[in-house]
């Protein structure tokens, strides 16, 4: 199919850029979910430089993966605000709905569980994140009807 | 931009602008679009808005949207200004709100109390 | 006609969704009424009086007498002395008249009560995605008349009057940040935007971001021509999907008028900006591990000195400022330092942002002059406490900061005032917690996110906080031992000490403050193995 993004556009973009290594990641991820090693070696030949700093890059920030993960991914906000106003009941209704724990993903590859710091919507607490989409107000009860537009 | 007085011309352009918008009998319709307004149900209130415009076939109303005014418990936010009226400001206004707001107000120019959060 | 012998104008009339007027409106004509003055007193509900930064205010006409700030206590003695016995009460009479302070040229809206809207002078009045409406309401006024009328030094000079500190939690002054800058020597100087909003509880500058992005371009354009830099970087969090869109767009449409690009005004002064999306680390918001991480490697600090202001991003000299620095800086430049000063305390002129967030009626955030007491930030705009209960503490300054027990109440809310109390104002957040949460569970709740957080470059900072953590989970599920409140005191004292950034020496900050306040709560967990509050499931 024309029109698909690959890994070598993308670093066609970039050439001779290191600076660009954490937009060329985020690209990456955008297109296969997320960063496979045989990426990060194509991206490390490319800007040469050396896989395990591309690596370590990969892995300090918590946007970035380098293990394969569902197609939406749901992030809970565990900050403080968030915590204060009932995250947990959150947490446990949708541990519950999807019937996975934090860190995992469900069987079928849609959903995949994280944790993730305050997302700055705090004014309607408690707050998730589903793949770039953010519902705030939540309460127990709203999940499985957010859920069933993913399903 | 060359000088001040190009800044100066774009500016008393932008003006003109808002307020011939004003002036021609316009109502306007702005929603809070923000995350913590988006976050809320603020596009559902804005898909529910266009919809109901549409199928009333209300020429003269002008949907924009804004920031977020701060005021984040209280979104969905939707303001309404009626020409030559002072601004009227809607709180969680969820799309079926937002149907009776059209219905109630921007037709029959009878503002919801209930849901107003403030005006002017 | 009616003849009323006194009019009383008062905040109000409007349902007034921030102020705290509404209170002192309501006390009035309670006390009016029970002074049995009702058919000789008329109470006239106005919309905002205008004075805000005065919180609320009321007039008596016909002497046009100007009371603020009013509380709901000063008015029996209001009604008793000057309505009832026609003798003006000296003491709440507001120090400045309106006018003169007045300065919000466009319509106020009435929620918005004690609140001076510097820094969010656009937010939700403009379409964030039109230029046009920015230049409409003086949008780069202040940078035409920067390069067209002033000189560099002028500029930073003018930066330096007004008195301006950074915005981001460290208080450094602006100008001052600036002319280190402008007196390095070098080929190429940079500005960078710090956008990566972390600090739990903290969302104000997304707001700018996403209300007012241009006002921000203004002030990068401003900072690069007083420095001498023609390169900016805005640095947003990867999470802020709408703020990336809405900056990019505003960049653009500087750049199709001009106001980007060479040659801007005619001056010869040239300047671009570049968003460089984050990608989830709390630690970013440090200066120099942004700059690590603008350089595409991982955000880790680096060791201070040499600073950003001589040797920043690839080495040159780098101006980094907060986001709602930036957007402060057009209209100081427009109304002059003296205006500027007119806000805000003697040490921290001008307004701050907060956000309220937690146990409070209006979370949301607001805009209000620096040195405000947070008891009026919770009880006069935050509609106080949901579902009748007691306040228990806030935590100033997002996760890192303090918290602030009722004791604590009427400090005054500016960056050194803050600090003094042992607590921090930090970004502006401000987590507000009711008597039905448990300290140990909240503090356990923090040392988690730092644990996650911490970059792991020091020892004390990566080691410290997953100790700490260890060691408060223990308590807080009736493990914990009789030396553990030492032990974390000691620990903490040894990470504000001996650690590499500013997230490891403020990550114990919560900690020691609870441990100072709350410690009988500690006790109470780890002697009793019971939870006072009986909500932490011990």
């Amino acid at each position: 199919m024309a029109g698909i993004i690959t890994v070598d556009d993308i670093l066609t973009k970039y050439k001779g850029r290191p600076d660009a290594l954490i937009d060329i990641l985020h690209e990456i991820q955008d297109v296969q979910g997320f960063l496979s090693d045989t990426s990060i070696i194509k991206v490390a030949e490319a800007l040469d430089l050396p896989a395990s700093k591309v690596y370590g890059v990969a892995t300090f920030y918590s946007l970035f993966t380098v293990k394969p993960r569902g197609r939406n991914v749901i992030r809970i906000c565990e900050s403080a605000p968030c915590h204060v106003l009932g995250a947990t009941a959150i947490i446990n209704a949708l541990e519950k709905e999807l019937g996975i724990k934090m860190g995992e993903t469900t069987g079928d590859g849609k959903f995949t569980l994280e944790y993730t710091s305050c997302i700055g919507v705090c004014g309607v607490a408690p707050a998730i994140m589903i793949n770039e989409v953010v519902y705030g107000n939540l309460t127990p009860d709203k999940i499985p009807h957010i859920l069933s537009e993913y399903r | 931009m060359k000088s001040l007085e190009e800044l100066e011309r774009i500016k008393k352009e932008a003006q003109a602008m808002t307020k011939l918008r004003e002036d021609k009998e316009n109502t306007k319709i702005v929603v809070g679009m923000g995350t913590c307004g988006i976050a809320a149900g603020a596009r559902e209130t804005l898909a529910a808005i266009m919809d109901e415009l549409a199928k009333r076939n209300l020429q003269d109303v002008v949907v924009t949207q804004t920031g977020c005014v701060g005021l984040c418990e209280q979104e969905p936010i939707v303001d309404i200004v009626k020409p030559g009226k002072p601004k009227v400001t809607y709180g969680r206004v969820t799309g079926e709100r937002a149907r009776q707001i059209i219905a109630s107000h921007v037709v029959n120019d009878r503002v919801v109390g209930e849901w107003v959060i403030a005006t002017g | 006609m009616e003849f009323y012998r006194s009019h009383v104008l008062v905040c109000g009339g409007t349902p007034c969704v921030l102020g705290g007027c509404k209170a002192v409106r309501d006390a009035l004509i309670g006390e009016i009424h029970r002074q049995g003055l009702s058919r000789e007193i008329k109470v006239v509900e106005t919309g905002c009086l205008g004075p805000c930064d005065l919180g609320p205010v009321i007039v008596v006409y016909p002497e046009g007498t100007f009371y603020g700030p009013v509380k709901v206590e000063d008015v029996p003695l209001i009604v008793e002395e000057h309505l009832l016995k026609g003798r003006v009460v000296d003491r709440l009479i507001a120090r400045e008249r309106p006018a003169e302070k007045e300065i919000v040229k466009y319509e106020a809206p009435s929620y918005l009560g004690p609140q001076k809207r510097i820094v969010l002078r656009n937010c939700g009045l403009i379409d964030p995605e039109s230029v046009e409406e920015y230049i409409g309401r003086d949008g780069y006024a202040a940078l035409g008349r920067c390069l067209s009328q002033m000189k560099p030094g002028e500029v930073i000079d003018l930066v330096k009057r007004s008195g301006l500190v950074g915005r981001g939690g460290a208080a450094f002054p602006t100008g001052l940040k600036w002319e280190f800058t402008a007196k390095a020597d070098a080929d190429q100087k940079y500005i960078l935007c710090n956008a990566d909003e972390g600090e739990p509880g903290t969302f104000k500058d997304r707001l700018i971001l996403e209300g007012d992005p241009h006002s921000i371009i203004e002030g990068m354009a401003i900072a690069g021509y007083a420095v001498g830099a023609d390169k900016g970087f805005v640095y947003i969090r990867g999470e802020y999907v709408i703020s990336i869109e809405r900056m990019q767009k505003a960049i653009d449409q500087a750049r199709r008028l001009g106001l980007l690009g060479e040659n801007i005004f005619g001056s010869g002064f040239g300047f671009d900006i570049e968003i460089r999306k984050g990608a989830g680390a709390y630690v970013c918001g440090e200066e120099t591990a942004l700059i690590e991480s603008i350089e595409g490697g991982r955000g880790e600090p680096r060791i201070k000195p040499p600073y950003p202001g001589t040797h920043g991003l690839w080495g040159k000299p780098t101006v980094v400022n907060n986001v709602e620095t930036l957007a402060n800086i057009p209209p100081i430049i427009l109304n002059g330092p003296e205006w500027f000063r007119g806000f805000g305390t003697e040490r921290c002129p001008g307004t701050k942002v907060f956000t309220l967030t937690g146990d409070i009626n209006n979370k949301g955030l607001i805009e209000v002059p620096m040195g405000i007491t947070l008891r009026q930030v919770i009880y006069e705009i935050g509609g106080g406490i949901p579902g009748g209960r007691e306040f228990k503490m806030a935590q100033t300054g997002g996760t890192s900061g303090g918290c602030l027990p009722r004791e604590l109440l009427d400090v005054p809310m500016d960056y050194f005032s803050l600090a003094e109390a042992g607590s921090a104002l930090g970004s502006g957040a401000l987590l507000i917690m009711d008597d039905s949460h448990c300290i140990v569970d909240i503090a356990r709740c923090f040392m988690k996110f730092f644990r996650h957080e911490s970059c792991g470059k020091c020892t004390p900072c990566r080691e410290g906080t997953d100790r700490l953590y260890e060691i408060m989970d223990m308590v807080s599920s009736g493990r914990g031992r009789a030396q553990d409140i030492d032990l974390m005191t000691e620990l903490a004292q040894v990470m504000q000490r001996a650690s590499l950034c500013g997230l490891g020496q403020a990550a114990p900050v919560p900690v020691l403050t609870m441990l100072k306040y709350f410690r009988d709560e500690f006790e109470a967990h780890i002697a009793d193995r019971t939870c006072p509050t009986g909500t932490c499931g011990l």
